[in-house]
């Protein structure tokens, strides 16, 4: 039994938020997609043991900036990226870097579920082989029981772990995918819209998750749900038209927001 | 409003709750300045109709109620809009008891009918009643335009309400001392008095809502206070 209650071990946590220096650091981040410039000049910073919600509404580069945050963007063609992006004031963008070592760093957990098509045992181990994490049967089978523990999805597969991933409802698979990026310790996970194909139960389920996940993690998440960004995050960063326009603390942020722009959004008028 | 929302629906939910909230004022206005010109003038027929009257009041908070849950349900208001909706709900409260207390003034004329008001009294429970609708009047009028400062203002101004009663206080108590037979009624003219002087406190209560529905920031600290009665006895004994 856990000696210090809920509350104590929030307290605690927003303490910790609050003296951290930021885990994550962006520096006059701006991105191209060629000869369309996305983001503008953003300076936000992530805290420790934090969620870190982005809001905005559709093609105002909270997804550009999350996808910097894990050099996702090097994947797409025609993309630059100026400025600085710092993971524990190491520069993420610098030639030394190995962006896959940086990948397992700052995980990723996408809209869509997409696990593997192989067993739920294997989409967990995955991640931890290719990097070497596990020394023995036994350590894997620890790392992957952890993980789905982690992701609150241990007893609903511990008696099919050798089943297909992709046999799983949409809101286990969710969390498989959670599984899969927690496997490789990362101290960032990244996600963008996690919910948005899951129903109510599934998304309350992901959501507590995320609650829990952020006594170990920094956890940045896309979302376009204000009432999803409000219940799970601690700080609120609204985007629109490729510029940061507030960050704020989220309680803040969804009763008295200081920008007219995010006043105008989370309310659903017209700008 | 600067700007509508994308769903109409959504605004016309929000103007029928302010549009609600300014009958329910309208009315609660009423009761209270008719509930002193009833007592003034012993018209017991007058107090009748307010007694009665104080059902739709509350029949209208309860609506308003229902609808600001229901909004909330449906919309999941944020920021402005939120506390626009919160703000509906405690002005709404306010108002129903303002309403209770004009009608408990009312009552009261049925009981100080046959020993009618001295002259003097009468005047200066109609002069506190006057300030007391004064503020009313003009945190409702707040309440249309939305302005933070006129708020704040009115919050400052019941201090002279607080003072008028406290001279009705000493003055009653004077009437009592020079003839106990004078006590029943005069008691009763004192909670007159008192339910007056909550009026305006009700009335300083929708201001500091208006200002946290304009501002989204609390008013802080105490406002000004001149209510001396409660120490009053003291100087008697």
């Amino acid at each position: 039994m856990n000696m210090m209650s809920e509350a104590a071990v929030e307290k605690a946590l927003d303490k910790k938020m609050n003296d951290m220096s930021y885990k994550m650091i962006g520096n006059d981040v701006s991105v191209y997609y060629g000869e369309k410039r996305a983001l503008f000049d953003v300076n936000l910073n992530v805290r420790e043991n934090t969620v870190t919600a982005l809001i905005g509404p559709s093609g105002c580069g909270k997804s550009t900036f999350l996808r910097t945050l894990n050099r996702m963007n090097d994947t797409i063609e025609g993309c630059r990226v100026t400025g600085k992006i710092t993971l524990d004031n190491d520069d993420i963008y610098d030639k030394e870097i190995d962006v896959v070592e940086l990948r397992a760093r700052v995980g990723m957990v996408f809209q869509k579920p997409n696990p593997f098509p192989k067993s739920i045992y294997e989409n967990i181990a995955y991640g931890p082989r290719i990097h070497g994490l596990a020394k023995n049967k036994a350590d894997m089978d620890q790392i992957v029981e952890a993980s789905l523990q982690r992701a609150g999805l241990w007893t609903e597969v511990k008696d099919r772990l050798h089943e297909g991933g992709t046999g799983l409802s949409g809101g286990q698979q969710q969390r498989l995918c959670i599984a899969r990026a927690v496997a490789v310790s990362p101290e960032v996970i990244l996600m963008d819209e996690p919910c948005s194909a899951l129903d109510p139960i599934a998304t309350a389920k992901v959501e507590e998750l995320i609650h829990e996940l952020r006594a170990n993690y920094t956890i940045v998440i896309v979302t376009h749900s204000m009432q999803q960004a409000a219940r799970v995050s601690q700080r609120t960063a609204m985007f629109h038209l490729g510029q940061l326009v507030e960050e704020n603390d989220t309680d803040k942020m969804f009763t008295n927001p200081d920008d007219q722009r995010t006043q105008d959004y989370i309310m659903g008028r017209f700008g | 409003m600067v700007s509508t929302h994308i769903l109409s629906a959504y605004d016309e939910e929000l103007k029928y709750l302010n549009r609600r909230i300014s009958e329910m004022g309208g009315l609660a206005e009423q009761m209270c300045g008719d509930a002193v010109r009833a007592l003034v003038n012993s018209d017991t027929a007058l107090a009748q109709k307010i007694i009665s009257d104080d059902v739709i009041l509350d029949h209208a908070e309860r609506e308003i109620q229902d609808k600001a849950i229901v909004t909330i349900a449906k919309r999941q208001p944020m920021a402005a809009d939120l506390r626009e909706i919160i703000g509906t709900l405690r002005i709404a409260a306010d108002l129903e008891r303002v309403g209770d207390l004009g009608k408990n003034t009312a009552k009261r004329v049925i009981a100080v009918q046959g020993t009618g008001v001295p002259r003097k009294l009468a005047r200066g429970l109609e002069h506190l009643s006057e300030l007391a609708l004064v503020q009313l009047k003009d945190v409702l009028d707040v309440f249309s335009s939305r302005s933070a400062e006129k708020a704040e203002i009115i919050r400052q101004r019941d201090e002279e309400i607080d003072a008028m009663y406290t001279s009705l206080f000493r003055e009653l108590l004077t009437y009592m001392m020079e003839d106990p037979r004078n006590i029943t009624s005069c008691t009763h003219l004192l909670f007159c008095a008192k339910n007056i002087e909550r009026i305006g406190d009700h009335a300083t209560n929708i201001a500091e809502t208006i200002y946290y529905i304009k501002t989204g920031a609390q008013l802080e600290g105490e406002r000004p206070k001149d209510d001396t009665a409660n120490t009053v006895g003291a100087l008697v004994e």
